[in-house]
């Protein structure tokens, strides 16, 4: 098994689908709460085959923050594009193969959005580090 | 008694689950004798034979719930509790247990973990820290495995050779976290060596005890990682090393040859040389050209290459590794290695830069950046005119 991190983009990627591109306070209630409701029903799944770790969403603010010198206040917000500007929310997974890593989150990419047609967001999904394994020459 | 619950727990649940209670309802008794142990043994003493204690009380609370369940079965029970009690211990029970635990129906990973619940008698809990997941994950997990083996019937061992793999996967999880998976592993080989008669088995567990042996040298004080050729020698395991040396000796000596054997094999030689210097690479190479044969996977191209460069030269390492896939995983940080004895620090420099880039562990990572960082500064060094000494420590590991 091996972990991977699926980082749920709003905007970004090789190629934006327009039914990802309508902000998600022009849906009806509806179809928010049928996207909401959706994910839930994905990390339940992902829970039932054994295979969830966790998973949070993330405020679309957030501040950029560096050291900048002593006796000086620290630098926010910087030039470059921050995560608050492109990740909704990242979910952990524990899977057998990085196919199943890439089909769970195809799956969670077709969220439904507006109209209910799938959102298509991009998901990035990143390979967790972990400790080295028992060596064998 | 904890220890002794632990040992003696998934002994009963072969034997119940021998005898043709189903896997899931088999481990639902054994819990309830287990916890039935737990109040009664220390007010009324251990009894003489734990294992046939536990046995007894479980079939008879499986008896009990298949009746609570099933009335109208009444009357196979009356047959069933006519069987006479065999004993409790068998020298298949093990296998069977195991071979039930690595069905090939199930995935590796879940295969390890209903092995360690249900032989190696660790808690859900512990499976799920020594994983890194959420205990109701690993409940998930472990039920679904039992789930697909519903209905599956178990009477007699199946394949030795998945139970084996399984094993491998569950040494090779390595040692973090609470539960030592490695030791797991060799104590369930351990035991499945006792019970069996092939040479194979005993061909897993000297591989593991020969690359067990090597642990206390593996790693700096600091944490980072020790390339084999750059291990303290003096801190290897010779207890060990002697232990895996005469089985896998004995397991040649049988004429069945297998993977195992073989791997264990090469460990061995690798084990054996008291220095780097002193390795018989030339046994090496021709003990990876037959588990070439034995197992043609490009992993075990990529590990002969390192072996034909130590022979033949590095440059007829490299010239092996063109034949291979560019994207087999370690194939830029061996390729590294042997560019570096060609000679080529610059382009070795890149080479470990770009193998630390698709590295799958932390330590690793670690270990091929420094290699990296090693050779640029070398490089730097040498383009000032300063001395150079390329130190030899940019092992493959």
């Amino acid at each position: 098994m091996a972990k991977y991190l699926l980082l749920k983009h709003y905007r970004g990627g090789p190629e934006q689908r327009p039914s990802a591109q309508e902000p998600m306070e022009s849906w009806t209630p509806q179809e928010v709460s049928d996207h909401i409701a959706f994910m839930q029903r994905v990390a339940d799944d992902l829970a039932e085959r054994g295979e969830f770790v966790d998973a949070q969403a993330l405020a679309p603010t957030g501040t950029f923050v560096r050291y900048d010198g002593e006796g000086r206040p620290p630098v926010t917000d910087g030039p470059f594009a921050e995560t608050k500007d492109v990740i909704a929310g990242w979910m952990i997974i524990d899977v057998d193969s990085v196919e199943r890593a890439h089909e769970a989150a195809a799956h969670l990419s077709s969220a439904p959005g507006a109209g209910g047609k799938p959102l298509e967001e991009w998901i990035e999904v990143r390979p967790f580090l972990t400790e080295l394994p028992t060596e064998v020459q | 008694m904890e220890d002794l619950l632990r040992r003696a727990g998934p002994r009963a649940l072969a034997a119940v689950v021998r005898r043709g209670a189903g896997f899931a309802d088999a481990e639902d008794a054994v819990q309830e004798a287990l916890l039935e142990a737990g109040t009664r043994w220390p007010a009324d003493g251990e009894p003489d034979d734990p294992v046939a204690w536990l046995v007894t009380v479980a079939w008879r609370r499986f008896l009990d719930a298949r009746r609570a369940h099933e009335a109208r079965q009444r009357r196979e029970e009356r047959h069933e509790r006519l069987v006479p009690p065999g004993p409790t211990e068998q020298d298949d029970d093990t296998l069977l247990l195991l071979s039930r635990c690595c069905h090939a129906s199930l995935s590796a990973a879940s295969a390890v973990a209903l092995t360690l619940r249900a032989v190696a008698g660790l808690t859900t809990a512990q499976v799920a820290r020594a994983y890194l997941v959420p205990e109701a994950t690993m409940a998930q997990r472990i039920s679904r495995a039992k789930r697909t083996l519903a209905g599956a019937t178990f009477d007699r061992p199946g394949d030795v050779g998945a139970v084996l793999k399984v094993l491998y996967v569950m040494f090779s999880e390595g040692h973090s976290g609470e539960i030592d998976l490695a030791l797991e592993a060799i104590r369930l080989t351990r035991q499945l060596a006792a019970a069996t008669d092939d040479p194979e088995v005993d061909g897993l567990l000297a591989l593991m005890l020969l690359t067990e042996a090597r642990r206390g040298a593996r790693w700096t004080d600091g944490g980072a990682l020790v390339a084999l050729a750059d291990q303290d020698r003096s801190r290897w395991d010779t207890t060990l090393i002697a232990e895996g040396v005469a089985l896998v000796q004995g397991a040649l000596a049988r004429d069945r040859l297998g993977e195992y054997q073989v791997q264990a094999a090469i460990a061995a030689l690798h084990d054996d040389a008291a220095a780097p210097a002193e390795t018989d690479w030339p046994q090496v190479l021709e003990w990876y050209d037959e588990l070439l044969r034995l197992t043609p996977s490009p992993v075990v191209a990529l590990n002969r290459a390192v072996a034909v460069g130590e022979v033949d030269g590095p440059r007829a390492g490299l010239a092996v590794l063109d034949g291979l896939d560019p994207a087999l995983p370690r194939l830029d940080a061996v390729a590294a290695y042997l560019t570096e004895r060609a000679g080529d620090l610059a382009d070795a420099a890149r080479r470990y830069a770009r193998a630390a880039a698709t590295a799958t562990s932390v330590p690793e990572r670690d270990h091929l950046l420094r290699q990296a960082a090693r050779l640029n500064a070398a490089a730097r060094r040498d383009s000032t005119g300063a001395p150079t000494g390329v130190r030899d420590e940019g092992r493959h590991t």
